[in-house]
């Protein structure tokens, strides 16, 4: 098959299928075959599952399209941290090599349920800790834009999988913009929906109170669908939103017929429009904040005062959280287990020594070490007030404006090894993104144009209130509508 | 010893008797083969969420209702972290910032005085599987089947002074969680489980001193023994100027010692935080309403109303509503005969040696209280003698027989009929005729021996009174 | 706050992670950077202020005692390192 037909969008590809026009066996293996020639550069699959994608695709077809099936017949990837029954979930760590979950993740059963095909498994920082996808046991996806540099992280694997069409779309997760990151690295669609929107069962846990699961895609009208497949309250999942759940497609088609941002506020926090920002990346942000101008939006200043406290704050929660978390992968009953251990003490302390990479330990450590006795209200119970205050930051934003925008990350894709060497100064680059899942509020990053000194991708990102899914999706298109960024990555 | 004054708290563990586990739908049957009720998410797989069974909540709300708690409006679930191969998550899902109840009280009798017992909190947690340790490999092996059980855990005040107080506590506490219906109270298989903190202090001193923690003890005994050697062991230390060391102690029942875990534990830091899993647990006014609307008579009531309604001593009456099967079984009994005084009599000295000497409780008594009331007429009535009855009871005790059946079938009735009787007495006179002549001359201490051998001729059956009334007109 | 190899030891070890001595070096170092930024929150004035654990508005979802078999025993098993088919097994507990 053609690679035209790789670079077209999902909800394309899926009223092409719905119409019978191709059949879900040949949208399959279109992504195989692009899967199978791109990947020697790319390294963003960990766990391909040809057959049984095939065989899935094969039953859809002797079945027939059903139009019911937001997703019928669509080929999609999956992140490594979403549990998928009978298939490999190692979340790019070796503590859970060759570990095969007999449960679906509520999510990956929302998408079968909704008709995708699940290709396989995309690379990840190993258990999402990362930014760069260079924390993965396994291996190190590159950028499609450019080989030489990195997805970003922790979807890396699926932000370059949707951006080299090698699928129509992918599930990313997001604790401290894991979607959003790597979506603003390789110039895709990437949204972390409320905290509780998506069904939390399922995704193996990084920071409990952070983590949300959302759809990677290449055009805002593709998240939508694959949104409203996944999102919904699930009874498994006690953090899982009671709330309606929209169907964000179909709101979203209403609203396009109007097309314009009239009456709309955006709101500009001066703490992401200064300093420590790239230059291209701040032109590229102001060009598409002038498009949405254009288009009737009214600009107005807004302040989140407690920014500069967002990355210590974060990282004292996230961690915190994952010691606990990761407490659960210690040999016993899945994962890897230390053959010299003779012991109690040893098989523990070797098994997770040697299963678990440097970031992970490292944050284990700090995060053991924040919750310990003596430490914990200096730390933890400080940053949950703080995180408090943060929250409140962002509503009070939201009494002023609609929507909140700012560039996703300080700066474009960087290359590889570049920023492996300092901890501190990765967590630092989180500053724009982690304020969000902090506040548990909905966020997406689109691709706005490259920057004029790198030529890779620069993501702009759009805050909403608690379950304000729509309207942000609906700003995003407008956006993206009239900055029409480039989409065909060159690096391939 | 007597310088010193024992301080004792109390940390019970419940096994709430719901049908699914705490946080997953798993079955809590017990005796189930190994990891058979075992799931994605009581087994701690990789993603999988806790989600919290209603019913625990009532039945820790409905025990501190009865207990006089304060049920909070919100309770927070934390995580409890530490390593081992029973718990499969790293952490024990718990509470401990915010429990669901706080600040109740237990009233207890102890000779003959009462005694009232704070409580500190109640607090839902999860219980954790069991490792068997092979006695000939390297190795042991895990089975989840208890993991996530729901506890509830009830920790006293240190309001005890005495092996004896703990213990009435600790039977007070029982009787309430089997009265409540929410606990099976059996401590032999682990469903009711306590540690006790000891301490001593010279009298007179408000501070408390050093304390241990015993654990490991599996019946009321033990928990009466090991305080007892506790106190008397730091006693000895303290006289012979040494320091108590703040540590846990394990009770040996063969040895009937308190013997440090020293070196088997390791320092704890459990490093608690509010689990992200799970949202805070709101319990609303309505819900406690329902619940206490819902709450049974609790044994205090009961034994007050058995002395009043039965006119039973409080002594008595304390005995009969220790156990709620015991009152229930009392109750009917007293119902369908109608003697309530004799029915407490035939349960306190006769049903309750018999169940205790074949391992039952009430509930599983194969003689039901219609045929113990039965009984009781049966004797009041004067078809057989009270000896006869006590004579027959563990046979139609252990058959579950119809007492009337039985007696008639045995041939067993009491002779009341004078006139059988008067040969019976005529026949013993004639075959004494020495003794009958010392009685005459006054050694009248004799009657007894003439009663036992109308008895004996009677096989029993004789009914008493009326042989003594024929004895004194024969030998006037 | 610094970091010595000896306390980042100690903390490992509460997680169950037996690091060596060069790793632990590193680590002190950037656990003693990374500690040291956290502690710029000491600067916030967080008098009065409830802590925020989560971001969740809803309480109480609870679910009905009820029993239901999700899996069978073998798919319990199925990844464990070390079985009989019965127990998970592991070196033995002194």
């Amino acid at each position: 098959m053609s690679h035209e037909l790789c670079s077209l969008s999902l909800t394309a590809v899926r009223d092409l299928l719905r119409s019978g026009e191709i059949t879900a066996v040949s949208a399959t293996r279109t992504c195989l075959a692009r899967i199978a020639a791109t990947e020697p550069k790319l390294h963003a699959v960990l766990h391909l599952a040809a057959d049984a994608a095939l065989a899935e695709a094969a039953r859809l077809d002797a079945a027939g399209p059903d139009p019911d099936k937001r997703l019928w017949g669509v080929p999609v990837l999956v992140k490594d941290a979403i549990c998928t029954k009978g298939l490999p979930t190692t979340c790019g760590s070796k503590i859970l090599e060759n570990f095969v979950p007999f449960y679906d993740a509520t999510a990956v059963a929302g998408l079968k349920a909704a008709g995708a095909v699940i290709l396989g498994k995309t690379n990840m920082d190993e258990f999402a800790m990362g930014s760069s996808t260079e924390n993965s046991a396994y291996q190190t996806t590159a950028n499609p834009w450019d080989v030489a540099k990195v997805p970003g992280g922790s979807s890396g694997g699926s932000a370059a999988a949707v951006s080299s069409g090698q699928c129509f779309g992918a599930l990313g997760t997001d604790t401290g913009g894991s979607i959003r990151q790597p979506a603003s690295f390789c110039g895709i669609v990437g949204i972390k929906p409320t905290y509780g929107r998506v069904s939390r069962y399922g995704l193996v846990a990084y920071g409990s109170s952070l983590d949300q699961i959302g759809p990677m895609t290449r055009t805002v009208e593709d998240a939508a669908a694959m949104l409203t497949a996944i999102a919904g309250h699930d009874p498994k999942d006690s953090t899982s939103a009671p709330e309606a759940t929209p169907d964000y497609e179909a709101d979203l088609a209403a609203w396009a017929g109007k097309g314009d941002l009239a009456g709309v506020r955006l709101g500009l926090p001066d703490e992401y429009w200064g300093e420590g920002v790239d230059a291209e990346v701040l032109d590229c942000c102001r060009a598409a904040v002038d498009a949405a101008r254009g288009l009737g939006a009214e600009v107005v200043r807004v302040s989140l005062p407690h920014t500069p406290y967002a990355v210590a704050t974060y990282y004292i929660v996230a961690m915190a959280e994952a010691s606990s978390n990761l407490a659960r992968f210690d040999g016993v009953r899945y994962g890897y287990r230390d053959a010299s251990a003779t012991d109690l003490a040893g098989l523990y302390e070797l098994s997770r020594a040697k299963g678990f990479g440097p970031e992970v330990q490292r944050r284990i450590v700090i995060g053991t070490y924040v919750l310990s006795a003596g430490y914990y209200d200096a730390y933890y119970r400080k940053a949950a007030q703080v995180r408090r205050l943060i929250r409140q930051d962002f509503l009070d934003a939201f009494a002023s404006c609609d929507v909140i925008v700012g560039p996703t990350s300080p700066f474009a894709a960087f290359g590889i090894a570049e920023k492996t060497e300092d901890p501190l100064q990765m967590y630092l680059s989180d500053i724009f993104t982690i304020s969000l899942n902090l506040a548990g509020l909905p966020g997406m990053s689109i691709p706005v144009g490259l920057g004029a000194k790198s030529a890779m991708p620069v993501g702009l990102q759009l805050f909403g209130p608690a379950f304000g899914e729509t309207r942000l999706l609906c700003t995003a298109k407008a956006v993206m509508d009239a900055v029409r960024p480039p989409m065909v990555p060159r690096g391939i | 010893m007597s310088r010193y004054e024992a301080v004792i708290g109390l940390e019970v563990h419940a096994q709430l008797r719901t049908k699914s586990k705490i946080f997953c739908s798993c079955s809590t049957a017990f005796g189930m083969e190994p990891n058979e009720n075992v799931c994605a998410v009581c087994s701690g797989m990789p993603g999988v969420l806790p989600v919290l069974n209603e019913k625990v909540v009532e039945y820790a709300a409905k025990m501190g209702l009865a207990v006089g708690c304060r049920v909070n409006a919100a309770s927070v679930f934390a995580r409890k972290n530490y390593f081992y191969p029973d718990l499969p998550k790293g952490y024990q899902i718990s509470q401990f910032e915010t429990p669901i109840c706080e600040h109740g009280h237990l009233a207890v009798t102890v000779d003959g005085s009462e005694k009232v017992v704070g409580i500190t909190r109640i607090h839902m947690e999860e219980d954790a599987g069991k490792n068997i340790h092979s006695a000939t490999e390297n190795a042991s092996f895990v089975d989840l089947n208890r993991t996530g059980v729901p506890l509830i855990e009830i920790v006293s005040e240190p309001d005890m002074r005495s092996a004896e107080e703990a213990v009435a506590y600790l039977k007070a506490l029982r009787s309430i969680l089997v009265y409540l219906g929410i606990c099976d109270g059996n401590m032999e298989e682990g469903s009711f489980r306590c540690d006790a903190n000891v301490s001593l202090r010279p009298f007179g001193q408000a501070e408390l001193g050093t304390r241990a923690e015993l654990k490991n003890m599996n019946s009321f005994r033990h928990v009466q023994k090991a305080i007892e050697y506790e106190i008397e062991r730091q006693a000895d230390l303290l006289d012979d100027g040494q320091a108590v060391i703040q540590e846990t102690r394990l009770y040996n029942v063969d040895k009937g010692v308190t013997a440090s875990m020293r070196g088997k534990e390791e320092a704890h830091d459990y490093r608690y935080f509010p689990d992200p899993d799970l949202v805070p647990l709101v319990v609303t006014d309505a819900q406690l309403a329902a619940w206490a609307a819902e709450l049974p008579e609790l044994p205090v009531a009961r034994r007050d109303r058995f002395v009043s309604q039965y006119g039973l001593t409080p002594k008595d009456a304390d005995v009969l509503t220790a156990e709620r099967d015991v009152a229930d079984y009392f109750e009917e009994t007293a119902r369908l005969c109608n003697e309530p005084k004799k029915a407490a009599n035939w349960i306190m000295s006769e049903l309750l040696r018999e169940l205790n000497q074949a391992a039952l409780t009430a509930a599983a008594c194969p003689l039901p209280p219609a045929h113990l009331a039965r009984l009781v007429t049966l004797v009041e009535s004067g078809k057989i003698s009270g000896k006869i009855g006590k004579q027959i009871f563990p046979e139609i005790f252990a058959q579950g027989l119809d007492p009337e059946t039985y007696v008639d079938q045995k041939g067993l009735s009491q002779i009341s009929d004078s006139l059988a009787l008067e040969s019976a007495v005529d026949r013993v006179l004639a075959d004494n005729p020495d003794e009958v002549a010392a009685y005459k001359a006054g050694k009248t201490k004799l009657m007894g021996f003439f009663v036992g051998q109308i008895m004996k001729a009677t096989k029993g059956q004789a009914n008493p009174a009326l042989v003594n009334e024929l004895l004194g007109k024969k030998l006037a | 706050m610094d970091v010595s190899p000896e306390f980042a030891a100690k903390i490992a070890t509460l997680a169950r992670l037996r690091l060596d001595a060069d790793k632990l070096e590193r680590f002190a170092g950037q656990m003693g950077d990374i500690l040291k930024y956290m502690e710029t929150l000491a600067a916030v004035d967080t008098t009065g202020v409830e802590p925020l654990y989560g971001p969740v508005a809803h309480v109480s979802p609870t679910r009905p005692d009820e029993v239901v078999r999700t899996c069978t025993r073998d798919e319990v098993l199925h990844n464990a390192p070390e079985t009989d088919g019965r127990f998970f097994i592991v070196p033995k507990i002194v």
